[in-house]
């Protein structure tokens, strides 16, 4: 508490200094708000993962605004529905940044809308917070990535499976897009480095919102019966989970003989489903509704005052923006202005504590440290945590086991200032996605 | 790991297995493991009960004294249960005050092995069976004695040899004898029909780097591989018959989906892009029934199928009437305004029900598989749907060919003006037809919502398949919609293994369109109102 108090007085002390520097220079712009774009789709597909992001991002705008808002201002929140339309994502960007003129943008889900507002936030200079966990090579000088790269999920995971259960049989089920296809490339590149034989991986690719898992299921069934200790490593997308874990459960393959570590199934995709085969299941995450930190606690307790529902749960993304939100606050008190250089300057090596205990640090590559922990699906839809690092996983942003990108680097500081660094050739490669 | 150590001296008394679950509350899961050992080896006669609360977490400890309690509920809301004596400890004003004994995939699969031991000895054969298999699937060394004195006593065939496969796989999982009697049940297991057999044969195939057996004994690597050559054998047989299994069962989701369209699409002529929503609604309903029966969650099925019907009839025949009717002859802006429909439809589900998958509960009698043998088995709640989805085509037919309202219908579809004349009320026929086609629409719905999410994107996903099974089964003709949605089906699922997923849909989509070209009207075509123009 007297930690909170602290920064809390420090916050009033920064923010007096700030208001009298910016009453000294730019008296035009005194009476004005500090906006903050939300660019989370409320209808279409995504609106079922994305709503409740926008949520989150209204209720941090609201306890800082109690708070006495930022820099002497008030912030305020500009919501745009994007649709889950990716060319619209890149539409309501550049709505966002040329007509409300927002200071900073929290948004996107999917990969793909966020390679689509790419273009434009760099082309107008827009600051960027991404909450979600994603396959990693990319760092934008626009972008901080909040979310887990995949040595921050993806690895630790199969570390946890290969030592912890000794798993010798790799089943990599994805859903057939850029997420996991990156995603398996990586731990295809990991397990044949860590001399598992090709014959020991079967990788499987299905299409969005698949429904009939009764073949794959069977096919998962033989595979793990030679011999050897087999678990799935799913990159399955949110909707087509349910019916495969459904399949699972029906096909009798519970989680004891066959385990199955998910990337994608959170708290919110499990409290609208009935739990029950599911249990015992794996999923890897940064961030658990059920770990008890006083934080955590407060976080929860906030959340169900916002959204006047005791039944919601939080998830990672979620704690995503929660650090997200927290760095560009602490980033801007220190800039003393919202101008998006001096702001994205600032980040880096700004620290804030995450919800599970331990210090998130913004690196110089737009990524974040982070704890990676393994948690067992309960049947009232929580996770019990089997397992976590010890201390916290900085994120790579281009993966060490691609050959293409284990010479890349990313470091926004001086003098590299490259999301693209080849670290051989010594060249800056620009921004190609 | 000392499980069900028979040892009469180690009883404890209902003060020892209080005291060993008082612990559990606050333990490891390292120190659970212990004292579920200690649990099932203490001989007490509620350990199997405990037990089994305990692994399907119904097992709670009340906060403030560790004491081991059920939760339960009645008209006055919940109340606590003494696990050990059933006293009833009175009604609780939160269920914050008591916690969960959380377990975890090691402690589960000890606790069902635990459970096995004591079933081993029921009355029931099916039980005495079912523990067979899984310790065949878990056979642990501690289980040897218990298998057996089970064989001894054991009177029916059917579980005797299940038993006597247990006690091979025991024998082979952890080597226990000397050679012969390895090989006696290697070769014995050979004749086992369960898929977890297969795994534990091949660890005597296993090689090293330079392609050497890792067995160093032949005899023994000979007979593996002869054990494992016949079950493979077996295995190849049941998989075929699992494909075709498959395959109905995916053509019967493809049937109901597309039966619905078969009356709308197929008879009416009109492009209902808003079908899947139909589905959708249908499935809502079932949800909806669900939240207002609680407690009859088995029955809640049986009442969703009427009430989705009603429901998605009822919005078909608002939609036909307030915007298709006007429409009629102009398939482009149909499809238009059946598309913005759909648009509508999916965000209202949005506004009333929030974007958030709903939970379908799925009805205990409809979870988990008929076993035919360890190999294969077929999953009930696919069953049933191949069941439910051939009687919703025959009352449809029935409906079509012996009702008044079937002729009716049939006499607009083959001659609108002729029928007008003949004093049929046209209009109101083609409402009824086309609330009767999202009815049937609605009545998927609850099939779907066993199968798969119920969200407001629950009937985009069928769209597609729904329209490709109608066209390529020849419009207007429901015994093609019958073969098309089977024989695509069965296709799909035989593609499957070889091409993945993808490909497979790609294939039957270009397979389609090339069908289509050589034969404009499917499979089964037939006259219909839009043949005439």
């Amino acid at each position: 508490m007297s930690d909170n108090k602290k920064s809390w007085n420090r916050t009033l002390a920064v923010s007096a200094v700030a208001a009298v520097l910016a009453l000294g220079s730019v008296v035009a712009q005194a009476a004005d708000t500090i906006k903050v774009g939300v660019l989370h789709s409320l209808s279409g597909t995504m609106a079922i993962s994305e709503t409740t992001l926008k949520d989150t991002v209204l209720m941090l705008v609201e306890q800082q605004n109690a708070k006495g808002g930022l820099l002497g201002k008030k912030i305020e929140a500009v919501v745009v529905d994007p649709a889950s339309n990716w060319p619209l994502f890149a539409e309501k960007t550049r709505e966002l940044l040329e007509k409300d003129k927002v200071d900073v943008i929290f948004g996107c889900w999917t990969s793909v809308s966020r390679k689509s507002v790419l273009p434009v936030i760099e082309e107008l200079n827009g600051l960027m917070f991404y909450p979600v966990q994603y396959e990693g090579e990319e760092s934008s000088k626009n972008v901080f990535y909040t979310g887990a790269a995949p040595n921050q999920q993806a690895i630790p995971a199969v570390d946890y499976l290969m030592n912890e259960i000794g798993v010798k049989r790799w089943v990599l089920a994805g859903t057939d897009y850029v997420y996991p296809r990156t995603t398996n490339k990586i731990l295809e590149a990991y397990l044949k480095a860590k001399g598992v034989d090709s014959k020991d991986i079967m990788i499987n690719y299905t299409p969005f919102g698949h429904s009939d898992w009764q073949n794959i299921v069977a096919d998962i069934k033989k595979f793990g019966s030679a011999g050897k200790k087999t678990a799935v490593v799913s990159t399955i997308n949110g909707d087509a989970n349910v019916p495969f874990y459904k399949e699972l459960g029906n096909q009798g393959i519970s989680a004891a003989d066959i385990p199955v570590v998910a990337f994608s199934v959170g708290e919110e995709e499990l409290s609208g489903i009935d739990t029950a085969p599911l249990v015992g299941h794996l999923a890897a995450w940064n961030y658990f509704m059920s770990v008890d930190t006083e934080a955590n606690d407060a976080f929860i307790e906030g959340w169900h005052k916002f959204i006047k529902d005791e039944d919601r749960v939080t998830n990672d993304p979620m704690e995503a923006h929660y650090i997200g939100f927290n760095m560009w606050v602490k980033a801007v008190e220190k800039a003393g202005t919202t101008d998006v250089d001096a702001v994205e300057q600032a980040m880096i090596g700004i620290t804030t504590p995450n919800l599970t205990g331990g210090t998130a640090t913004m690196l110089k590559n737009h990524h974040l440290t982070k704890p990676v922990l393994i948690g067992e699906i309960q049947d009232d839809g929580q996770f019990e945590v089997v397992w976590q690092t010890e201390g916290l996983v900085p994120g790579d942003a281009w993966s060490d086991f691609l050959p293409t990108s284990k010479d890349i680097i990313a470091d926004w500081t001086a003098p590299i200032k490259c999301g693209n660094y080849n670290t051989k050739t010594k060249k800056c490669s620009g921004q190609n996605y | 790991m000392p499980l069900l150590a028979a040892d009469p001296e180690s009883a404890a008394g209902t003060d020892g297995l209080r005291a060993s679950l008082e612990a559990m509350a606050k333990a490891s899961f390292s120190e659970k493991s212990a004292l579920i050992a200690g649990i099932a080896g203490s001989g007490d006669d509620r350990a199997r009960v405990i037990l089994e609360a305990l692994l399907d977490g119904n097992l709670q400890y009340r906060k403030e004294d560790l004491r081991p309690v059920y939760l339960d509920e009645n008209e006055e809301g919940d109340f606590l249960v003494d696990a050990l004596t059933g006293e009833n400890l009175g009604a609780i004003s939160s269920k914050r005050k008591v916690k969960k004994i959380t377990i975890n995939n090691q402690l589960r699969g000890e606790l069902k092995l635990a459970i096995a031991g004591f079933k081993l000895s029921q009355a029931d054969a099916g039980a005495r069976a079912e523990a067979a298999r899984s310790i065949i699937n878990g056979p642990e060394p501690e289980l040897l004695p218990l298998v057996a004195d089970a064989i001894d006593v054991e009177t029916e065939p059917d579980v005797r040899e299940l038993l006597g496969y247990a006690r091979a796989s025991i024998i082979v999982a952890n080597r226990i004898g000397d050679a012969d009697q390895l090989i006696a049940a290697l070769s014995l297991l050979g004749e086992a029909t369960d898929r977890n057999v297969i795994s534990l044969v091949s660890r005597f195939l296993l090689k090293d780097e330079e392609g050497n057996y890792l067995e160093k004994d032949p005899r023994l690597v000979e007979v593996a591989e002869a054990s494992l050559n016949e079950l493979k054998a077996k295995q190849s047989f049941y998989q075929i018959l699992q494909n075709v299994f498959f395959g109905v069962s995916l053509g019967s989701v493809l049937l109901l989906t597309a039966v619905g369209l078969a009356i709308t699409f197929g008879v009416m002529g009109v492009i209902n892009m808003a079908h899947g929503e139909m589905i959708m609604i249908g499935a809502y309903t079932t949800y909806t029934v669900q939240l207002l029966m609680p407690n009859l969650i088995g029955a809640s099925i049986l009442v969703a199928v009427p009430m989705a019907f009603l429901a998605s009839g009822a919005m078909g025949i608002l939609i036909e009437r307030l915007v298709i009717r006007h429409l009629y002859g102009r398939p482009l802006e149909t499809l238009l305004a059946t598309f913005g429909i759909s648009l509508i439809l999916q965000q209202l589900v949005r506004s009333i029900y929030s974007p958030l998958n709903r939970s379908v509960i799925t009805p205990d009698w409809m979870s988990g598989s008929l076993a035919i043998n360890g190999m294969f088995s077929l999953t009930y709640n696919r069953l049933y749907i191949v069941i439910f989805s051939l009687l919703v085509l025959l009352a449809l037919m029935l409906l079509l060919k012996k009702t008044h309202f079937g002729l009716q219908m049939r006499a607009v579809t083959l001659n609108r003006s002729m029928a007008s004349s003949m004093g049929i009320r046209t209009g109101w026929i083609d409402a009824l037809t086309f609330g009767l086609g999202s009815g049937i629409a609605g009545v998927a719905g609850v099939a779907l919502s066993q199968l798969t999410n119920v969200g407001p994107n629950l009937g985009q996903a069928y769209i597609i398949d729904s329209f490709m099974v109608v066209v390529f089964g020849g419009v207007g003709n429901l015994f093609g919609t019958l073969f098309a949605a089977m024989s695509l089906g069965i296709a799909n699922k035989f593609a499957e293994p070889f091409a993945g997923a993808v490909l497979a849909k790609i294939l039957i989509l270009v397979f389609i369109i090339l069908f289509i070209q050589k034969y404009p009207r499917g499979l089964f075509a037939i006259k219909g109102r839009f043949v005439e123009d």
